[in-house]
């Protein structure tokens, strides 16, 4: 094996290690949003990604069947729609579960993983037990190679702008737009925040259909890598977790880049070990520096 | 009669009563032995559902993770059951006789050192009991110490149930991998396969929950109750009082593990087989529910949830299996939202009150005042199982209302 | 640092929080016996002190010293069984456990693991209970639930629960806030008893009641002191006057 070509396995490797990546932290950031800042568990979040990725599905055989023509051009706009329907989704959760639970965060945990159950099957019964894919446009196949045996994926590309679109969205919205100071207010002092007129009630349903809607999005991301199924979302549920409190609940930054060490680390460890190994290493890694550490890697001191 | 009646409203011992009649006399006499053993299965989750009354209810911390315990102290047993199906002249057929099929099917040639002391039914035992605990303590210790809890812990105790069955499940050559160990057939030469043996595992199963009921009432009732009640309140005061919190709360970890590795072992025992599906994050979660719909504070409660969610997910999974998730989810939410007390704080709420009203019409009884103003307050405040009567009639009961 | 007669020698004390120093290189000491009341503008850094001293809170550098044993690497829980006892500002009692349980949990034995589960209620902690419960006048109420307290009662049983330990040092944080005047007398008079054996700060902002009960006053500003003394001393001193009617 010569020079360049472990150079480029060490770049696909990598790569490899940037896709998961970009589902890690698009998954990480609306849980970041709706746990870090509402300090809610939604154990239903990866059932809000599915709902995105049997969007884009949905959407994807109704114009390969109606209007051919639109082939290339859909993707753009179910990932939109992902986006909406899992923000309604999450709307809808909040009214009618999460608000009465804010004081339980233990039950909401069991709640929201009740409706994790209650969508799992619904998916089921929808689009039946069997994985699906959606025909992706033409533009998403295939790869890039820069140089001989490199290959990347266009797919894999795509996915990686989306995700730092929607990660650089968010930063935008939640240190420059009126809705992020209101968020940012309720976190710091809830009773406050009511008193100067804030309504905190709106606020928090708001900030759980955002991040719910970029789970859409995430979902809309996984469907170019992987296949759908019933319980796609519950796959990455635990990782997405261990993100966000890996990079400290509270910090924006902190979920980017513990996403990318918890990527990275197993993608490199993937290299060397099987699967599943590589996994459970990752896996103790973060747990033991949880324990030794467990307010994550970017946390503040702050007077008590 | 009115005695009886009064008795079943204020003492905790009726509760435990009723369910020594149902488990010991009722069940055995009206059901089959196939029924009873899968009741039996059931009472082995409901170790769990104990544990998680002490470490949850009381304590306030809700570990999503254990079936790792469970599947600790059931694998612990498999193991030693394994290694006995698996002697020289009933493997004869292997490429390499004496280890269990699934390292044969692996193409492993030696049993590994780690397995050998699992020749010996008191290491089993011993191993059953103390590497569940121990692994509580390593986790508790970390985290309580650290001062993390709640959504944290959590969060934690779920990774440790991923790990756990990723583990088994990649190493199937030393695990038996996702079909779990397979097969068990006889423990020091007892075929536990038998009608009898299944028998007599049912009453040794349901004397040890018992026992592990009784013991946790004790506990309830001794001042480390109360400190967890009060830690679960105000745990700083706890703490500026001069307790080492910590050490209580990874007390109640253990303990609740340790529950769990019994649980796991004789369900090893009862269903013959040991598998990473009972280990994971979606067994640990569903155990949960068993204590949630029974009622967080009460001990017998849980027993009763446990059985009760079994028996429907046995009945709901085989008439309508599409609707068994749905009744899963509504079962979640409604406990969560409607009913955070479950069955006990039904019991507290409605039954209660009722038979200590017929009590009051009584004649010959002088004014129950103490017991109206106690069950009135219970109603308004809505908690949960009754623990322990205060030192006076006036009082009313030490558990707080759920947070 | 040198050993003192002190029962506490607060030396050099210095905290800060991102850069933000609530304690700034605070030096205080305590008598034996003393009731020292300690006053400042909000934000002065008082509660902040008391969290240092009974370790709720690190320090960044200096030293507590408490019958000169160094108290800053300390757990909170090896403090309060050195000697000192801390009330929080807002009451903070166990709301569903009785009056009489509250009491109970705060005696001084039983307080590890196995220690508590053999615990057992003998005479002696009866005993303790009622002479406590007499104390702070809620001997009538022992079987109470807490929580049904008055706010005030629940300040005293709070109080209570810390006399059970019998601590050498006491801290009060704000112990009449909310109370009505007959209360206030009350708990200055409960306060006068209780300091006959053992030394006390308090953090208090009603004149009145600190003249009434301090032996001495510390003024606490922007995490220093600015003044220490006599009432009247203190009360005199034109950097405090500045500092309580500048702003």
């Amino acid at each position: 094996m010569t020079a360049s070509e472990l150079w480029n396995i060490v770049l696909m490797q990598g790569f490899a290690g940037l896709s998961l990546f970009s589902v890690l932290l698009l998954m990480g950031l609306g849980l970041a949003i709706i746990f870090g800042q509402m300090g809610v568990i939604n154990m239903a979040h990866g059932e809000f990604m599915t709902i995105g990725a049997y969007t884009i599905f949905l959407i994807s055989s109704l114009v390969e069947t109606y209007a051919p023509g639109l082939m290339p051009y859909y993707f753009l706009i179910a990932i939109g729609v992902a986006f909406v329907l899992a923000f309604g989704a999450g709307w809808l959760a909040e009214w009618a579960l999460i608000r009465h639970l804010y004081k339980r965060p233990l039950d909401t945990l069991l709640a929201t993983w009740g409706l994790s159950l209650g969508m799992q099957q619904t998916f089921r019964s929808i689009f039946g037990a069997k994985e699906v894919s959606p025909t992706l446009p033409e533009w998403l196949m295939g790869s890039w190679s820069p140089a001989e045996g490199l290959d990347i994926p266009i797919n894999g590309m795509f996915v990686m702008a989306l995700t730092l679109l929607v990660t650089g969205g968010v930063f935008l919205m939640l240190y420059r737009s009126r809705w992020g100071l209101r968020v940012r207010a309720t976190v710091a002092n809830r009773t406050m925040a009511n008193a100067i007129g804030i309504n905190t009630r709106k606020t928090d349903r708001m900030t759980f259909a955002i991040g719910c809607g970029i789970a859409g999005v995430a979902g809309a991301a996984f469907t170019t890598i992987g296949s759908t199924g019933p319980t796609s979302g519950s796959l990455y549920i635990v990782d997405a977790f261990l993100v966000v409190t890996f990079g400290g609940a509270a910090s924006l930054f902190g979920t980017v880049a513990s996403a990318f060490g918890i990527a990275q680390a197993q993608s490199i460890t993937e290299f060397f070990l099987n699967g599943s190994m590589a996994k459970v290493i990752t896996l103790l890694a973060i747990v033991t520096i949880l324990m030794i550490r467990p307010q994550g890697l970017f946390a503040l001191k702050v007077r008590r | 009669m009115t005695k009886l009646r009064h008795w079943l409203g204020t003492s905790d011992l009726a509760g435990i009563a009723l369910l020594a009649l149902l488990v010991f006399v009722v069940m055995p006499l009206s059901t089959d032995i196939f029924r009873l053993n899968l009741i039996g299965k059931y009472l082995t989750y409901a170790f769990v559902a104990v544990g998680l009354v002490m470490l949850w209810g009381y304590g306030g911390i809700l570990s999503l993770g254990q079936g790792v315990f469970f599947g600790l102290g059931g694998y612990c047993m498999a193991m030693f059951l394994k290694l006995e199906a698996s002697d020289p002249i009933s493997t004869k057929i292997q490429s390499t006789p004496g280890i269990p099929d699934f390292m044969d099917w692996n193409q492993i040639t030696a049993l590994p050192t780690w397995w050998e002391p699992f020749r010996h039914l008191p290491f089993a035992i011993l191993a059953l009991l103390v590497i569940p605990t121990l692994l509580a303590f390593i986790v508790g210790f970390a985290m309580f110490k650290r001062r993390v809890g709640g959504v944290y812990f959590a969060i934690i105790t779920q990774a440790v149930a991923l790990i756990l069955t990723v583990l088994i499940i990649g190493q199937q050559g030393y695990t038996g991998g996702v079909n779990g160990m397979t097969d068990l057939k006889t423990m020091l030469g007892w075929d536990i396969r038998t009608d009898s043996a299944r028998y007599i595992l049912y009453f040794v199963n349901a004397i040890l929950l018992f026992a592990a009921i009784f013991a946790c009432r004790a506990i309830q009732k001794s001042k480390l109750g109360t400190l967890m009640l009060a830690m679960r309140d105000k745990e700083d005061r706890v703490r500026f009082s001069g307790y080492d919190v910590a050490n209580f709360k990874v007390f109640v970890f253990c303990l609740a593990a340790m529950l769990c590795g019994i649980g796991g072992a004789m369900f090893s025992l009862q269903v013959g087989f040991m598998s990473p599906s009972f280990v994971g994050i979606v067994p640990s979660i569903e155990m949960v529910i068993f204590a949630a719909v029974g009622g967080r504070m009460s001990l017998v409660g849980a027993v009763f949830g446990t059985l009760l969610v079994n028996f429907g997910k046995t009945y709901f999974s085989e008439s309508f299996p599409q609707l068994w998730l749905f009744l899963m989810a509504a079962l979640f939410i409604g406990v969560v939202m409607a009913f955070p007390n479950g069955l006990a704080g039904l019991f507290e709420d409605y039954v209660k009150p009722w038979l200590l009203r017929t009590r009051a019409k009584q004649p010959d009884v002088p004014p129950a005042e103490p017991v109206v103003e106690e069950t009135t307050r219970s109603v308004a405040s809505r908690t949960g199982d009754s623990v322990e009567p205060l030192p006076a009639p006036t009082a009313g009961r030490l558990g707080p209302a759920v947070a | 640092m040198s050993n003192t007669d002190y029962v506490l020698a607060v030396e050099d004390l210095t905290v800060s929080f991102d850069g933000f120093k609530a304690i700034d290189n605070l030096t205080l000491y305590v008598d034996r016996g003393e009731l020292r009341v300690i006053i400042g503008p909000n934000g002065a850094g008082k509660t902040t002190l008391l969290d240092l001293i009974c370790g709720r809170t690190k320090a960044s550098g200096g030293s507590i010293k408490f019958k000169n044993e160094e108290m800053t690497d300390l757990a909170e829980h090896a403090i309060v069984r050195a000697g000192i006892g801390r009330k929080f500002q807002t009451p903070s009692i166990y709301e569903n456990l009785s009056v009489w349980k509250n009491l109970e949990v705060s005696f001084p034995r039983g307080r590890g693991v196995f220690g508590a589960l053999a615990f057992r209620c003998t005479d002696d902690v009866k005993d303790r209970i009622q002479e406590v419960a007499t104390e702070i006048g809620l001997a009538g109420q022992l079987e109470l639930e807490a929580g049904l307290l008055s706010h005030g009662q629940k300040q005293w049983l709070e109080i209570g629960m810390l006399l059970m330990q019998d601590p050498e040092l006491l801290m009060l944080d704000e112990p009449i806030a909310g109370m009505s005047v007959r209360e206030r007398e009350l708990t200055a008079e409960l306060l006068g008893r209780i300091c006959q054996n053992r030394s006390m700060i308090v953090i208090e902002h009603d004149m009145d009641f600190v003249k009434r009960i301090a032996h001495k006053v510390t003024v606490m500003h922007q995490g220093k002191i600015l003044a220490e003394g006599a009432m009247e001393k203190v009360q005199a001193d034109p950097r405090v006057i500045d500092v309580y009617l500048g702003h």
